[in-house]
């Protein structure tokens, strides 16, 4: 498959754009019944100076689930994140090891063939601090289909506006579409890089502490957004916040300095953790 | 238990009487620094005033209409600079069109696609220096392979070639720094949507950059207008007293740019060739000119200055 047939493709997916209620019923929460979305096989990340960042990690993605990664500062889950979308090819040196899968196809997203730049184009991503564009709202939401080449108005337009809905932000934006995106807060900021996410309808979305540059009010309102995005969308998330991965999330993988320690559902590892580090941890002996 | 730290931005923490000694110390050094400081800034200022001062007073009052719309002339008083303003309008137009996207693609190129090694190094560290290269060694460049080598001759179109080449180090680094100091969260977040390098470059990082790299193209301009040197070495003219012929003519195809082979002359000569002449009438012109020509400079920057508020206030973070 070459880039223009990836790139035609994922044009045509979202000329059609989508509502939540528009998406099949999510699976239902019987363990049976989930489907994985990624996985990854003997995972290895090296940064430019030689460290080691991943040992050697193993874990699996459920599709429409939100997986928490938790850990102490330099465990390794943001860069764990990042790799998921190739962000570490931005800068020289960087090396991944083994194998990071896309269901179903099966592609790898870390082999040979694949094309960092396509691979970003699927799955989308939410920072740290809120990160807008120096431009309007609506430009801000349109982004990622401008980069698509979409350029029919009245597709930028529903999808502008069903992405703003889905990330919960419309009814503060929709009489303010075309002033700056630094008139918001910095919830609503932080909610607006989630609809700009969306609006190109990611195959997954990754968020990279996203309310930890956040009062606990617009902290609350992301929590409430990523529970409801999870029934069509998935989500893996990184935080610092052990409450949050507690109550936003299906899943659950503990890391600590690059190790995967301990992955599973989450009332389990937080309930009933089966390895000594991530009791400490969640009990609050460290990090 | 030790703690060593390096540098401090306080006075040192001690106690007693030391502590009281060592803040003492402290704040007269600061008061030294700063009186010396004031001193330094108060002679420099003098100079500078002085100096504008002086050419305001003897050549303002000979700034008129008359003077900027005749040719220069053997009597003083007829004497006016409009071949000369033209030159400098006609020449600027030429450095700009050739500096600014060749300086401006050059630094996009430095900073964001160049592979980052000994030849980027080589590199920067050649258009730093450049940037510090007497301005006659580029008119000595200039004769040599436009003048000669070339065989463009002594025109409009030369000059603006070596005023482009003298400025294109300005921009380049301006440029640079423009990219540079971009948050590094706005690329990410466009190389997140999957945006290639082309698309982060030309919808995120130009329009981000543009205030930078638009003050460092006037900053360049401006510092352009005023050279002297180069363009007395390609041979400019001294005494014209006939303009280029016009950009737009009456016949098909209505555009002309016969101007570009034009001789010329530009403000900065006209002022030497007025200075040194032995009457004093003359000494007032090349004043007045001088006024223009510092006129041009300011509003050169005043336009920089506005456009870099209004844009970093559209841009504001």
């Amino acid at each position: 498959m070459n880039i223009s047939d990836i790139q035609a493709s994922k044009t045509a997916e979202i000329s059609i754009p989508v509502d939540a209620s528009d998406l099949p019923p999510p699976i239902k929460p019987d363990a049976e019944q989930e489907t994985l979305r990624a996985r990854l096989e003997s995972f290895n990340f090296f940064y430019a100076d030689g460290t080691q960042a991943i040992k050697n990690v193993d874990m699996p993605i459920l599709d429409r689930k939100v997986t928490a990664i938790i850990g102490p500062s330099g465990c390794g889950k943001s860069t764990l994140l990042r790799s998921l979308n190739r962000m570490h090819d931005l800068y020289p040196g960087n090396r991944y090891e083994g194998r990071i899968i896309l269901e179903p196809e099966g592609e790898n997203l870390i082999g040979p063939a694949a094309n960092p730049v396509l691979v970003r184009l699927r799955i989308g991503m939410v920072f740290q601090k809120p990160n807008p564009f120096p431009k309007s709202i609506y430009e801000n939401v349109a982004a990622g289909l401008r980069v698509r080449g979409v350029k029919n108005r009245t597709v930028i337009d529903e999808t502008v506006e069903s992405a703003l809905r889905r990330a919960a932000v419309w009814d503060e934006t929709k009489d303010k579409l075309h002033g700056s995106a630094y008139d918001l807060s910095g919830g609503q900021q932080q909610r607006l890089c989630i609809a700009r996410a969306l609006a190109s309808n990611p195959e997954i979305l990754l968020l990279d502490e996203p309310t930890s540059a956040l009062d606990p009010i617009a902290t609350a309102k992301i929590e409430d957004l990523v529970q409801e995005l999870s029934k069509s969308v998935t989500i893996v998330i990184v935080t610092h916040n052990m409450q949050q991965a507690a109550r936003i999330s299906h899943r659950t993988a503990f890391m600590y300095l690059g190790d995967l320690i301990e992955f599973g559902e989450t009332d389990q590892i937080f309930k009933a953790p089966r390895h000594p580090r991530t009791e400490n941890y969640i009990t609050g002996r460290y990090g | 238990m030790t703690v060593t730290t390096e540098g401090n931005l306080g006075t040192p923490a001690k106690t007693g009487k030391t502590a009281f000694k060592a803040e003492r110390a402290a704040k007269r050094k600061d008061l030294i620094f700063a009186v010396g400081g004031l001193v330094v800034m108060a002679i420099a200022m003098t100079l500078l005033l002085t100096l504008i001062g002086d050419l305001v007073i003897r050549g303002l009052a000979r700034v008129d209409y008359d003077f900027l719309t005749n040719f220069p002339s053997r009597k003083a008083a007829r004497a006016g600079i409009l071949s000369a303003w033209v030159g400098s309008l006609l020449v600027m137009l030429v450095t700009a069109f050739l500096a600014i996207p060749v300086g401006v693609a050059a630094g996009l190129y430095l900073e964001e696609y160049a592979k980052k090694g000994k030849l980027a190094n080589i590199i920067e560290i050649n258009v730093a220096n450049l940037a510090g290269v007497p301005s006659i060694i580029y008119g000595l460049l200039a004769l040599g392979l436009f003048v000669y080598g070339m065989n463009l001759g002594k025109t409009v179109l030369v000059a603006g070639m070596t005023l482009a080449l003298l400025i294109l180090p300005i921009i380049i680094v301006s440029t640079r720094e423009a990219v540079r100091s971009i948050p590094r969260i706005i690329k990410e977040g466009a190389y997140g949507l999957g945006a290639d390098q082309w698309q982060v470059m030309w919808n995120y990082i130009i329009p981000a950059a543009r205030p930078g790299i638009l003050t460092g193209a006037i900053v360049g301009l401006s510092r352009a207008i005023g050279e002297t040197a180069p363009i007395i070495t390609i041979g400019a003219l001294t005494f014209i007293a006939f303009l280029p012929p016009p950009p737009v003519t009456g016949e098909f195809p209505f555009i002309s740019f016969e101007w570009l082979n034009a001789p010329f002359t530009v403000l900065p000569i006209q002022m030497f060739n007025w200075v040194s002449r032995p009457q004093a009438d003359f000494h007032t012109n090349a004043a007045a000119a001088g006024v223009v020509l510092m006129m041009l400079t300011l509003s050169l920057n005043g336009i920089a200055i506005w456009i870099r508020f209004r844009l970093r206030k559209a841009h504001r973070n």
